[in-house]
């Protein structure tokens, strides 16, 4: 080989490149940064490589590849779109983009892109603007245009190019769920042209081999395609000769606008304008050609930036980041041995997210009957992974070996860490503590999953008080990324460490706030729950209530939201936080839930609620015996605040209220926690970004405003709080910079 | 004849392996029918019928009385459903006394090897003291089964008490329940074949498409030169019913460089290096051994062809590390006999891939690897090529899984008398990520 290292007289800290043989090797590597994103930096220093070897006669093809472990490019740098002031900037950050892919996709010498890790974003925009890309078959590569969730578009070129790629149903797929997709389905959809497997162990380290073989698969890539022995132009199979002409017809693509629009208004409601712009950007191209096309994408890409809506899901990414970090250090010693009391929903969910993370896992019920179904619902959980081929029946076998099931407290003298998720009734919990108490070593945790109990009541049957925290999971476990911990004062700071630790290797976003009834989470939740239940006495039917909170962009509707959670459960926390807040949590009558409890209408888990549930049907039609009870506690609605939009805010409000007072108590650290717990918990809507980014975004003084009118109505259910107030009075306070 | 005699003072000067109060165990004598390309002569017989054909060959070239030996044990992968012990099976149809009990065992590709070592140990724990081991495998037809549904709706099909039932159950037969299974060809536990593991561990380890194809072109041309040569004297005649007698193995094929560089990848595509050439093929075949303690067989009035020594068993990952097993076995087992490398004047390793053996031999040259993933200060080294499967190897004799170690030990002990050194090595890899290594040392003369 001759082996030709150019990049050392030159400053770049970024880019490089080395020349073997006749193929130039591009390699990033951002040496600020645990992965590679397209700064200004790296874009400088590329079209200056990229310059070079278009001018040296000695180099044929090139090869783009990341001498970062794990990482191709993870996306464009969100900073630089934020640092901008306009639209018009935004649109010119884009333009750039755009001209710099152009160049590479018109590039002479054929450069062929090898990923390995994520390939997102502007990753990914950059990645199919090459003229070949060859991928490893890594768990960790992914690739995947993820701007819509954060209330992007793809915006250099992507919009323009991945229709032509992968065809505009897959494009449409891909640009409006942001999904990631692995490198084997990647292949198939022709996004990537060859598939590189992960080597183990050999003369360096896998990761490290592994990239060396990628770049010599990818040389012999670069070489093949000079002298002509890979053809660039894919012969097309039979169908995709006759999907290609069925897209040529008009009519069709008109019909696919039509359709994917549809869909996008039914799910989003027309909250989020970023799938919408994505729509007509792509079509612009299509039926307007290039120019048209690329204008339109950096013009959407610069209008898009500047929307509340970006800025809010914007807000929630950096926040969610900020939630996957550990603040109080790390633990003394790691949890290995975790044990789990009640194997209920609740007790088999954490199971479930804890076993195949390498903890063992004890699951203890008290009976055969519980202990069997919790076991079998792990089991399923498991083997939906292997029928979905993300795990092997193996690796199911092998993940399930590190979970017993039993009925005694045999082996707890060797947990670590003890998360009770037993029923939620103070004394059973008191007892339960004693119990575990005496068969645990000291240094163990005892962790409470308990939705509403203060924490320090239940410590307060603990010998070791210091040991005992607060571990709220949000059902089912498996899909719901929150976990709220909830340390007393006298929690240890080792004992948050250590529990923020295990629901990190869960994979939680995790918020840590104190010790109160219903603590953030619930105690945001009861209020407006309370406020659903006044509004169907005052004769809000539970389909049209549930139509206006999806409406205002709560994915799960207000009614269906309390059929979810449990009647019983509401109830049950309605009346809890009731007795600890007083009449300002009042609104609707409790009396209307007990009497729905008695009735056996607990919700979905027993087939009635608010709606009738009947299994294997999607549709649910509200239940006609609740009539009777809202009947009999009917109220009459007051015209002044009951239109649609008076509805809305009703709920919202004293939601929004109820969490800047948590803030003000010192419940909550911060207002990233806050809005991270509403939106990933209780599904406040993202495209408001929380409670707080609501705030500061609609304006405090015009929710005090609404909320003095409600108060005159219904008294001190409405009344803000001082720090809302504050906020109303002093427009520049804001809770987020 | 002066080297001659240098070389057997040097033998003298070297150490036995005899360890005091363990039992000295022999091998007697060493047989194998010929290995062939599966598909082609042996076709219609059954696995026992080559066990059969081993077990006669050695009956026959030992004079062993048929009454003689305590214990058959054979080993196997594919297993004939019919004749699941097939040990038994094959020691009554070569006319062992019925009363000399025989068990079948399996460990992939080193099954014959636990043959033999479970040979071993029963004349160690004084159970015994006269094994015939030896290892089958037939893959000219193998167990293709029916679907499970298929499975499950015959075996109601044999419960249902009215004819309701039956037609009920015929009925709910579908089209996929036709579908047959066929044996895995895939690791189970990580659902990868073996060609497309050896492919990564060739990547793994740098080694290239051009070693590969020598290492085979090698391999075929020291097995061509060794069976002209009549070296393969472990290779009996066998007339098969119905056909010709055969007695030379048929997979030899020395081509050239040219030829092997044409073969596209067979498992990796478009970029791998395994190809159909430099990988070893389906083969039917069946080997046995006798093994006995000294004392027995100078009883008996045999002249012993080697002692087998230390022996290791060894296992790892079976995702990135299936076809190690000779790197991390020939360490351990040369510490366990306190030997060097350079002790070893005769090597035999089985030769599943030559990306495989290419592999081994790095890894065993690496100190890296040896610190990093065996424990070691420093690597033991590679065996010298000059000592190394000079009579061919798996890739061109031929591969039947169960019979290979079998082959591979008596390779030793052949060569060890040819070539008169004084220790040999055998080392194997097998599915499961499993391996073993065993010292063997020539019997004075």
């Amino acid at each position: 080989f001759v082996t030709n290292i150019r990049s050392l007289c030159t400053a770049r800290t970024h880019v490089n490149y080395e020349v073997k043989e006749d193929v130039a090797v591009i390699r990033m590597n951002d040496p600020t940064s645990k992965v590679n994103t397209l700064s200004v930096q790296m874009q400088n220093e590329m079209i200056e490589v990229f310059n070079e070897v278009l001018a040296n006669d000695a180099v044929q093809s090139a090869v783009l590849i990341s001498s970062k472990p794990g990482c191709f490019i993870a996306g464009a740098d969100i900073n630089m779109i934020q640092a901008c002031n306009t639209s018009e900037e935004v649109t010119k950050l884009s333009q750039e983009g755009q001209k710099m892919f152009a160049r590479i996709e018109k590039s002479p010498k054929p450069i062929v892109a090898a990923i390995n890790g994520p390939c997102l974003g502007g990753g990914l925009e950059f990645a199919i603007a090459c003229q070949y890309r060859v991928a490893t078959k890594s768990k960790k590569t992914v690739l995947g245009t993820p701007e819509v969730m954060l209330g992007l578009l793809p915006g250099a070129g992507g919009t323009q190019r991945l229709p032509k790629m992968v065809g505009i149903p897959g494009a449409f797929d891909m640009m409006l769920t942001g999904r990631n997709i692995r490198a084997d389905k990647a292949k198939k959809m022709g996004l990537v042209h060859q598939l590189v497997d992960p080597l183990g162990p050999g003369l360096k380290s896998p990761e490290e081999r592994t990239i060396e073989y990628l770049e010599e698969v990818a040389i012999q890539c670069a070489k093949g395609i000079v002298n002509k022995k890979i053809s660039l132009t894919k012969e097309k199979g039979m169908m995709q000769k006759v999907q290609d002409y069925v897209m040529g017809i008009e009519f069709v693509r008109q019909q696919i606008y039509k359709t994917v629009t549809a869909k996008v208004m039914k799910m989003s409601k027309g909250l989020y304008p970023a799938p919408l712009k994505i729509i007509e950007s792509v079509k612009a191209g299509l039926e307007q050609g290039p120019d048209s096309g690329y204008l339109a994408e950096a013009q959407n890409f610069g209008k898009l930036a500047m929307t509340s809506e970006s800025n809010a899901l914007i807000g929630l990414y950096h926040g969610q980041v900020a939630c996957k970090k550990n603040r109080f250090g790390v633990p003394e010693r790691p949890v290995k041995n975790l044990a789990i009391l009640g194997a209920g929903l609740m007790g088999a969910g954490i199971a479930q997210v804890t076993v195949d993370k390498g903890i063992h896992t004890v699951l203890k019920d008290t009976t055969v009957e519980g202990l069997s179904r919790g076991q079998q619902q792990v089991y399923k959980g498991l083997n939906d992974k292997t029928k979905k081929k993300t795990i092997t029946s193996f690796e199911r076998d092998f993940t399930l070996a590190s979970l017993t099931g039993q009925l005694d407290y045999s082996g707890f003298e060797k947990a670590d860490m003890v998360i009770e998720a037993v029923f939620e009734d103070l004394n059973i919990k008191h007892r339960v503590i004693k119990e575990v108490e005496a068969v645990i070593p000291p240094h163990c945790i005892f962790a409470t999953n308990t939705s509403a109990l203060p924490i320090k009541d239940i410590a307060a049957a603990s010998i070791r008080p210091e040991k005992v925290i607060g571990m709220h999971y949000f059902s089912p476990v498996d899909k719901m990324q929150l976990l709220e911990i909830i340390t007393t004062d006298k929690t240890s700071k080792d004992t948050t460490a250590s529990a923020v630790a295990v629901g990190l290797k869960q994979g939680k976003v995790i918020i840590v706030v104190g010790d109160g009834p219903g603590f953030y989470t619930t105690r945001c939740l009861a209020p407006m729950l309370a406020e659903a239940v006044r509004l169907l006495q005052e004769g809000v039917d539970p389909k049209k209530l549930d139509a206006l909170t999806t409406g205002f962009g709560f994915p799960v509707g207000a009614a269906t939201l309390a059929d979810e959670v449990g009647i019983d459960v509401a109830a049950h926390v309605a009346e809890d936080l009731g007795k600890a807040f007083g009449s300002r949590f009042g609104g609707g009558n409790v009396e209307v839930l007990k009497t729905m409890v008695e009735k056996g209408f607990k919700g979905r888990k027993s087939g009635k609620g608010c709606y009738v549930y009947t299994p294997g049907l999607k549709s649910k039609d509200v239940n006609p015996d609740i009539e009777d009870v809202l009947e009999k506690y009917k109220l009459t609605p007051n015209p002044l605040v009951s239109s649609d939009s008076d509805v809305q805010y009703r709920l919202v409000s004293r939601f929004v209220n109820e969490a800047v007072m948590c803030l003000q108590e010192g419940i909550l650290n911060g207002p990233v926690e806050g809005d991270i717990g509403a939106v990933f918990g209780l599904g406040f809507p993202p495209c408001l970004g929380g409670p707080f980014r609501f705030v500061d975004t609609f304006g405090a003084n015009k929710l005090v405003e609404k909320m003095r009118r409600y108060e005159e109505v219904y008294g001190n259910h409405f009344t803000p709080c001082q720090l809302l107030l504050d906020h109303a009075k002093d427009s520049s306070k804001r809770f987020h910079k | 004849s002066q080297r001659m005699l240098k070389q057997t003072l040097f033998n003298l000067l070297k150490k036995t392996l005899a360890k005091p109060g363990v039992k000295n165990i022999v091998l007697v004598e060493g047989v194998r029918t010929p290995f062939l390309l599966s598909g082609t002569t042996y076709a219609d017989l059954m696995p026992h019928d080559l066990a059969r054909a081993a077990l006669q060959g050695l009956l026959h070239k030992t004079s062993l009385p048929k009454d003689a030996v305590d214990y058959i044990i054979y080993g196997t992968v594919i297993q004939e459903v019919k004749t699941s012990n097939v040990a038994r099976e094959a020691s009554l149809g070569a006319g062992f006394s019925d009363k000399i009990p025989s068990h079948t065992v399996t460990m992939a590709c080193i099954s014959s090897n636990v043959a033999m070592t479970t040979g071993v140990g029963l004349i160690t724990a004084g159970q015994c003291d006269t094994i015939v081991a030896g290892g089958v495998e037939f893959m000219s037809d193998v167990p293709i089964r029916h679907s499970r549904k298929m499975r499950k709706t015959m075996l109601a099909l044999n419960r249902a008490k009215t004819l309701g039932q039956r037609l009920s159950l015929i009925g709910s037969i579908r089209m996929a329940h036709l579908t047959p299974e066929l044996p895995a060809v895939a690791e189970f536990s990580t659902a990868e074949t073996m060609g497309h593991s050896a492919d990564r561990l060739a990547a793994a380890f740098g080694v290239t498409r051009l070693e590969q194809d020598e290492f085979a072109l090698r391999s075929h041309t020291l097995a061509k030169q060794a069976q002209d040569a009549g070296l393969l004297s472990d290779v009996i005649s066998f007339k098969v019913p119905g056909r010709d007698t055969v007695a030379k193995d048929n997979g030899i094929r020395p081509s050239s460089m040219e030829q092997l560089a044409k073969l596209k990848p067979a498992f990796i595509k478009p970029h791998g290096t395994v190809t159909a050439a430099n990988s070893s093929f389906l083969t039917d075949g069946a080997s046995a051994v006798l093994i006995m303690s000294e004392e027995k067989a100078l009883a008996m009035g045999y002249k012993p062809k080697a002692y087998l020594r230390d022996f290791v068993f060894v296992s790892q990952d079976p995702k990135d590390q299936l076809l190690l097993g000779p790197a991390y076995g020939t360490p351990k087992v040369l510490a366990r006999a306190g030997l060097t490398m350079d002790d070893i004047d005769v090597f035999e390793f089985h030769e599943a891939f030559a990306g495989q053996i290419m592999a081994n031999l790095k890894a065993l040259d690496s100190d890296w690897f040896a610190q990093t993933y065996m424990g070691r200060k420093v690597k033991v080294g590679a065996p010298a090529m000059e000592k190394f499967n000079l009579w061919g190897g798996s890739l061109s004799l031929g591969h039947p899984f169960g019979a290979t170690g079998c082959r591979l030990v008596t390779t030793v002990a052949h060569r060890l008398l040819k070539e008169g050194g004084q220790y040999g090595l055998v080392a194997a890899c097998a599915a499961g990520g499993q391996g073993h290594a065993m010292v063997i040392e020539a019997y004075p003369q």
